[in-house]
Parts: structure tokens; C-alpha cells; sequence
């Protein structure tokens, strides 16, 4: 302090070499910083600069697809803890689930995996909502309509593949009622119509144990090779691709000029 | 019988009296923002005595969990409701009166997106929603934990619809007078930092505690173990696929699990390359888009949300019908004595015995007597499917196929004619008992 010029904390910490390493910029108070953090920060440079005022108007946004973004994180954090906790086995699925309630401590973990994944494609139908009543699927933006649509469903089969970890009596009903569609599917399903058209020298080539809903199951009925194939969709497949969707979601918002409305 | 309730009214009364407690203030501070932002002090009184009846009459009687004194649903309402959904015709009933309220909101939305009226709907549903919950049925099936998110859902499907609406009444106002819309107003630009990104950041702040707050309230259902063989009764799908389910009654699951879902998921994915109407472009519009509002108002409130909330609220055992207010009565019978169109043709028409192959005959002979059998069901779906899309081209959409060609309008007929499919089958269901139109059982074809 040789200056005399008093310091306050905050400053001395946001001069110090450490800081400005992590920060590639100066505190965003003033304009010309304002649109600096923007830019040079990896986790803000999703954004652009500027907006327009209506595209951060909770009244007109509703704000549905950011919250379906958080909620997906909400969902991958507490997803990973979860795994620490859960062996998708028949011997220990439902008892790692009851110890995850009875013994474990943070025991609210499955409740906000599940409130959430619940809230998550309530969240997606209302973005989409949005999207449709304010017609910002309109050109430049059809492609990123698409993009979404595959999005709602990837929610959906998210959901849907997780229902069935608890291994319950909710879980398999659930999935059986869900999955035996699978088994109506024309030609592919061996009760679909059309499945005696694949037939070769006689032999059916779609049977129950080779159906469409074979492939999904992994078995012929909900049993444990669902469970392992669920799991593996639910904690690994599905994630990455809706990851990888979001991505390029985002990344077209951008691009085709903003949430929405005319370039 | 008469203990048990008791202790159940006890039970619920502490949640129900905080349930009141939250409407007199959601109500107490409506009153205080009309007095203070908007200067309207007779609308102020109103709602401020409404939030005193809700903290000094309501809360006070739900927390005693007297049967005398507990305020609930008049016997009356619930005896209506159950004669009218609980009865063989409760599916007609629920989806004629959702489809009726909808038609009455849209064509009255002038009247409906007042804030004043809003609010009254508003705090009337939420005193029914209290009111029910003293009845033991419904508060069993609406209490269940996978059903919250539901009754969250139709709440917030109608506040977001309310504000959709809302704004798009004055935008259509303020077109016709020539004025620019809502959003135009809001077209200068601000950074980002920090008008978004501090309301990002609350945004996850808020959504945060009020998952905390869900998940220490309400514990995740966990049920008895997976057992194969012990099928509950209703098996019921993850409540969001529940409107394919409900598709189930009137369609075999080749077309309500597979080729249904195919054609959403495509006709969604569709939509933007099918609207040509370039209007109503970053600003909420009914007027300037009234068909495309419409068709996806229909498919989403009415065939999607609508049926979701028939399939968790009011299908219970063996799949039937139940009040909301009815106990779910394992042995309630409900005949079904549906029938085929070709035995409406043969049979009630013909007076003659279906036509069928003789024992041991080939391929082709049987596929000729199903033909026989079924041909009035495959000409009207073929006529469906291909006759109806050319005679609307030339009729009533003669504009729209003038501006969309042959290829987007024929893909646009087909995708919407594959949406009123549902109900036209419901329709024939309630009214001829129609099972199948075409109906080949042999190669698991039934339509």
C-alpha cells in the first residue's frame, strides 16, 4: 500500500495473478467489460453481447427452455451420485434403492432425480409451447424445430428407460405396459401386421425372441437384461446424445439470429 | 368405517390448513399489488376479503378436522360429478365437456384473459382442488406422488395458456388498429451482462429451493418389489405416455404404440416446412394464424393433455371409468359388446354369415375371402386416405394447396387426417359400438 490509495479486499483479489489467470477478463462493471465477459469467458460466450429487450422477457420466454437445460444438469449431477449408489442387478436394484432412502445420508437425492425428471419434460412441452404460439419455428428456424422435436423425445425415452431402475412393482408394470407396443410394430413386431412377410424358407424371421421388443428388452419379457440395457441407455446412451443435440440446439439459436422473431 | 376417516381428515387437515393459509396470501398480496401498481382499491377490497375468508373461515375449519366443521366439496357437486363421469358414459362426458370448455374458452378468450376473471378461475379451481381433497377417493389418486407433477401440470398448462392467450388478444387488438405488437416494443437492445444473466442465475436460484423444498415435502413412491407374475390393476404407463394408452381402447397397439407415435413425432418435426404463413413471427397471434393455432391447440391440449389427465385421474381398474370421487370398485362391470363394421355389413345387414375360406385353402384364396369380408372397411380407409385429400385440395383448402403443392399439401392432409383418426373412432366407439373398421385378425391388421 505504498500509494496510499486504500484497497479493498475484492480488488486485491481480483488483481492477483491466480485470479487473473482463471478470468481472462477485468469485473464486468463498466460497458467495454460487460462485453468483454461475454466474449471471453467459455461458459458466457453461449450468449451473444446484446439482445433485445423482448428476448429476456420472462412474460414472452417464460423462460422454459433454460429451465429445461438446468433441470437436465440438476439430472446429471444428481444421476452421477446416484450411480455411487446403485447396482441395476435384480439381486441389489430395489435394496440399493430402499438403503438410498433408509441409510444414506443426503437423502432427498432420488427425490430431486425424480422430481425433476418429472418437472423436465413438463418444462420441454411448455418450451415447445412457447416456441409454437410465438412461431419461431418459422424460417430461418425450422431445422432447430427438428433439432427440438428429437430433443422432446430423447426427454421422454430418459425418463422413461429411468422409471424402470427402482425395480418395483411401479417400474416393471409401467415398462411392460410401454414396451409390449413394441411388439405390435407392422412387420418388425412378431404380433405387428405384416411380420409373415419376413419369412425365410418357411421359417418366421420375427418371433418373440426376435422381434422389435426383443431388441428393446433385451429378453422376452422386463427382466434383467432390461435392467442392464435401461441403465446403460438411461446413464449413458441417451444423455450423450441429447448432450450432443443440445449442443448444436443452442449453438442454432445463435446462429439463425436469436430465440426468435425476424433477423 | 367412520374412525378411519376420522383419522384420515387428521391427517390431512395440517397440509390443508397451509393449503389455505398460501391461497389468503396469494390472494393478500394480489390485493396489495392491485392497490399500490394499479391504483384500483374496490378490486383490492374484493380480493383482500377473499383472502380473509380463506385465513379466518377456511384455514381455522381445515385445521380442526371436525367432519361437522371441515369444509368440503358439497354433496351434491360430487354426487353430479359421479353420475356424470362415473357411469358408462363418463368418456364421452369428460372428452364432449373438455372439448366444449376449450371451444368456450377460445371463442370467449376476449372475456377469459381479463385478469380479473382469470384470477377468480384461478382461486375457484384451487378451493375445488382443497375442497376435493377432504374426499378420500380423490385425494388418493391426486395425493399419489407420480400424480403431483400432473396437477402441476394442468395448472400450469392453464397459466401459460392464459398468457399466451392474453398477449396474443392484445396483439391482435393492436394489429387491427395498426399499432405494433407487444414484442415490437421490446425490440431495443440491452446487454446481456447483466439483464440476462442475473436472471438466468435467479432463475436457477428459485428453481433450486423449490426442488429441495419438493423433494423434502414429497418422498418418491417406492412400491413392493418387481414380481412378474402379481400384475397390478390398472397397469398403468409412465403418466406421460398415458394418452397413447388411452388411444389403447380404441385402437390396437400396432396403431396406438407404434404407427400413432411415429406419425406425432414426424408430424411435429413437419410443422415448420408445412406453415408457409409467414405472420405471427416472434409475437404471440391467433388472428393472423388461426389454422395453425387451432390445429396445434387441438393436438396438444385436446388429444395430448386432455387424455393424459382422463389416464391418470379417472381410469382405474380393468381400465374403466372412475369419478374422481368414486372408489376404485375392482367388480365394476362395464358390457362391451363391440362390433366389427364387417359384422355390421354381413350380419345386421346382409343377414348373411361372414364369408370365410374354406379349411386348408392357400394364401391367395384367403387373402381373397378376407377381401370379401372386409371390403367396405378398405375402400372407406383407402377413400379416407386417398380419395379425401384430392377432394379437399379442390374444395375447402383450394388456397392452401394453391400456395403449398402437391407434395407439402398431400404430407400436410395425410398428418392431419391421421390426428382426426382418433377421434372419428371415438366417436364411432360411443355411438354405433364400432370396434374395428377393417378388421383382418390373421395378420394382426386391425383398424
Amino acid at each position: 500500500m505504498a500509494s496510499g490509495e486504500k484497497q479493498s479486499l475484492g480488488d486485491v483479489i481480483r488483481d492477483s495473478q491466480i485470479w487473473k489467470s482463471i478470468f481472462r477478463h477485468p469485473a464486468p462493471v463498466d460497458r467495454r467489460n460487460r462485453v468483454v465477459v461475454m466474449l471471453t469467458n467459455f461458459f458466457l460466450h453461449l450468449h451473444p453481447v446484446s439482445v433485445k429487450k423482448q428476448g429476456i422477457a420472462l412474460s414472452y420466454t417464460w423462460c422454459m427452455g433454460g429451465v429445461t437445460f438446468f433441470l437436465f444438469l440438476v439430472e446429471t449431477v444428481t444421476g452421477v451420485l446416484l450411480m455411487f449408489y446403485y447396482r441395476p442387478t435384480l439381486e441389489w436394484a430395489y435394496n440399493d434403492i430402499l438403503s438410498l432412502r433408509d441409510v444414506t445420508s443426503l437423502g432427498i437425492l432420488r427425490e430431486l432425480h425424480r422430481w425433476g425428471a418429472h418437472a423436465m419434460v413438463i418444462t420441454v412441452w411448455l418450451h415447445m409451447y412457447r416456441v409454437f404460439l410465438t412461431g419461431s419455428y418459422k424460417p430461418p428456424r425450422e431445422f432447430n424445430w427438428v433439432i427440438g422435436v428429437i430433443l422432446l423425445l430423447l426427454t421422454l425415452l430418459l425418463s422413461f428407460t429411468g422409471y424402470l431402475l427402482p425395480w418395483d412393482q411401479l417400474a416393471i408394470w409401467a415398462i411392460t405396459v410401454g414396451s409390449n407396443m413394441a411388439r405390435a410394430t407392422p412387420i418388425l413386431g412378431y404380433e405387428g401386421p405384416g411380420q409373415q412377410l419376413l419369412t425365410l424358407g418357411g421359417i418366421d424371421m420375427i418371433t418373440s425372441g426376435s422381434d422389435a421388443r426383443f431388441g428393446l428388452l433385451g429378453a422376452r419379457f422386463v427382466g434383467e437384461e432390461t435392467l442392464n440395457r435401461f441403465y446403460v441407455l438411461h446413464c449413458i446412451a441417451i444423455p450423450l446424445s441429447a448432450a450432443f443435440l443440445m449442443a448444436i440446439h443452442f449453438w442454432r439459436v445463435r446462429k439463425d439470429g436469436g430465440i426468435s422473431g425476424p433477423l | 368405517m367412520h374412525g378411519n376417516s376420522q383419522v384420515f381428515l387428521e391427517g390431512i387437515s395440517g397440509f390443508l390448513g397451509w393449503y389455505y393459509v398460501s391461497l389468503a396470501a396469494m390472494n393478500l398480496i394480489a390485493a396489495y399489488w392491485l392497490w399500490r401498481a394499479r391504483h384500483l382499491v374496490g378490486q383490492a377490497i374484493f380480493w383482500l376479503v377473499v383472502a380473509l375468508f380463506y385465513m379466518g373461515y377456511l384455514a381455522p375449519m381445515a385445521t380442526s378436522a371436525d367432519p361437522e366443521w371441515m369444509p368440503q366439496m358439497p354433496a351434491l357437486i360430487r354426487n353430479l360429478v359421479n353420475v356424470s363421469l362415473g357411469g358408462s358414459t363418463g368418456a364421452v362426458t369428460y372428452s364432449v365437456g373438455s372439448m366444449v370448455l376449450l371451444i368456450v374458452l377460445y371463442l370467449g378468450r376476449r372475456f377469459f384473459v381479463r385478469g380479473q376473471v382469470a384470477w377468480g378461475m384461478l382461486n375457484l379451481s384451487l378451493l375445488a382442488l382443497g375442497l376435493s381433497m377432504t374426499d378420500y377417493n380423490f385425494y388418493t389418486i391426486a395425493a399419489k406422488p407420480d400424480n403431483v407433477p400432473i396437477v402441476g401440470l394442468i395448472f400450469l398448462i392453464a397459466f401459460f395458456t392464459w398468457l399466451a392467450t392474453s398477449r396474443a388478444v392484445e396483439n391482435d387488438d393492436r394489429i387491427a388498429r395498426g399499432e405494433p405488437t407487444l414484442e415490437h416494443e421490446g425490440s431495443e437492445k440491452v446487454l446481456v451482462w447483466p439483464d440476462l444473466v442475473y436472471t438466468e442465475l435467479i432463475c436457477m436460484v428459485a428453481l433450486t429451493a423449490f426442488l429441495l423444498l419438493w423433494g423434502i415435502g414429497l418422498e418418491a413412491p417406492l412400491e413392493e418389489p418387481a414380481s412378474s407374475v402379481k400384475t397390478p390393476n390398472p397397469s398403468k404407463a409412465p403418466w406421460y405416455f398415458l394418452g397413447l394408452q388411452e388411444m389403447l381402447v380404441y385402437f390396437d397397439p400396432w396403431m396406438a404404440g407404434v404407427v400413432m407415435p411415429s406419425m406425432i413425432v414426424v408430424g411435429l418435426m413437419a410443422i415448420p416446412y408445412l406453415d408457409f404463413n409467414p405472420k405471427g413471427m416472434g409475437y404471440y397471434t391467433i388472428a393472423e394464424r388461426k389454422f395453425s393455432y387451432l390445429t396445434y391447440q387441438f393436438g396438444f391440449l385436446l388429444l395430448w393433455i386432455v387424455l393424459i389427465v382422463l389416464g391418470t385421474f379417472l381410469r382405474g381398474p380393468n381400465w374403466n371409468i372412475y369419478s374422481p370421487y368414486e372408489l376404485w370398485d375392482v367388480h365394476k362391470v362395464e358390457a362391451l359388446n363391440n362390433v366389427d363394421l364387417s359384422q355390421y355389413f354381413w350380419i345386421s345387414g346382409m343377414n348373411m354369415a361372414m364369408p370365410r375360406a374354406p379349411n386348408g385353402s392357400s394364401v391367395p384364396i384367403q387373402l381373397f375371402y378376407i377381401a370379401q369380408r372386409e371390403w367396405l372397411g378398405i375402400v372407406l380407409v383407402l377413400a379416407y386416405f386417398v380419395v379425401l385429400p384430392p377432394f379437399l385440395a379442390i374444395t375447402v383448402f383450394r388456397k392452401y394447396y394453391a400456395k403449398m403443392g402437391f407434395v407439402r399439401f398431400m404430407v400436410m392432409s395425410n398428418l392431419l387426417l391421421f390426428m382426426l383418426l382418433l377421434p372419428i373412432k371415438m366417436v364411432l366407439r360411443w355411438t354405433v359400438n364400432l370396434k374395428y373398421i377393417v378388421s383382418i385378425p390373421e395378420y394382426f391388421l386391425n383398424l
